[in-house]
């Protein structure tokens, strides 16, 4: 029974892992490819995880596996938020097919500092968005 | 084919292409943050090669070095992004 979960566990931890991978190196973006870092990568370095701690079946290991899993699970989201905001301060494009940029004007360059809509002087209207887009896509 | 053959014979030639095809893409990427996510998600990857081989040798001592991989992966990320921002701070 246990060597069963130790096939199902490991299989698909193998597959996300494998996964993630081709995702990084077929998505077209720097924002997409963090995307992929924290999602698939975390999820099947957790199965692979479980999968050892299946066969061992010892409180030890077990609880150096939890340990393991919780940290990773804690810290893919904070690694992804700081490189994609660095990203972003760096210039790295959006994708062309990326449908809309939020932060578009709202970070100060120079001090970093993020501003909330009601605090830029010149509210972006939606037809002028819409526009800006037009534009975006025809050019 | 028992367990140990299975993961020799597949879940780590698996990982071992994940892992080449992860170094594509840290050869290849065009801007350095490509280049740190590529280094996160190999050292990431290498903790799942860890436990398999962990399995395999039934030496579960392994599993503490996973354990420091991945407080280095996490720390080289955050260092990595805010030197960056720093640096592009400064110019």
């Amino acid at each position: 029974m246990t060597e069963i979960l130790i096939y199902i566990f490991s299989t698909l931890g193998a597959l996300f892992a494998l996964l993630a991978a081709i995702g990084l190196v077929r998505m077209p973006d720097t924002y997409l490819r963090i995307s992929v870092n924290t999602k698939a990568a975390t999820l099947g370095v957790g199965l692979l995880l479980g999968s050892a701690a299946i066969f061992f079946s010892d409180f030890s290991v077990t609880t150096r596996v939890q340990a393991i899993v919780i940290f990773i699970f804690l810290t893919a989201p904070v690694g992804a938020h700081l490189l994609g905001r660095t990203s972003y301060f760096l210039g790295n494009s959006l994708w062309s097919g990326s449908v809309i940029d939020d932060l578009k004007g709202k970070y100060n360059k120079a001090t970093h500092e993020l501003k909330s809509e009601d605090e830029i002087k010149k509210p972006v209207d939606k037809e002028a968005r819409k526009k800006e887009e037009k534009n975006d896509q025809t050019s | 084919m028992t367990l140990n053959d299975y993961l020799y014979y597949f879940i780590l030639p698996v990982l071992s292409v994940a892992e080449i095809l992860v170094l594509i893409r840290f050869l290849k990427g065009p801007s350095i943050i490509d280049r740190v996510i590529a280094l996160d998600l190999m050292i990431t990857i290498g903790i799942g090669i860890i436990s398999i081989y962990s399995i395999i040798n039934n030496q579960p001592t392994f599993l503490d070095i996973a354990m420091i991989l991945a407080l280095i992966a996490f720390l080289s990320t955050v260092a990595f992004s805010y030197y960056l921002q720093k640096r592009n701070k400064d110019d």
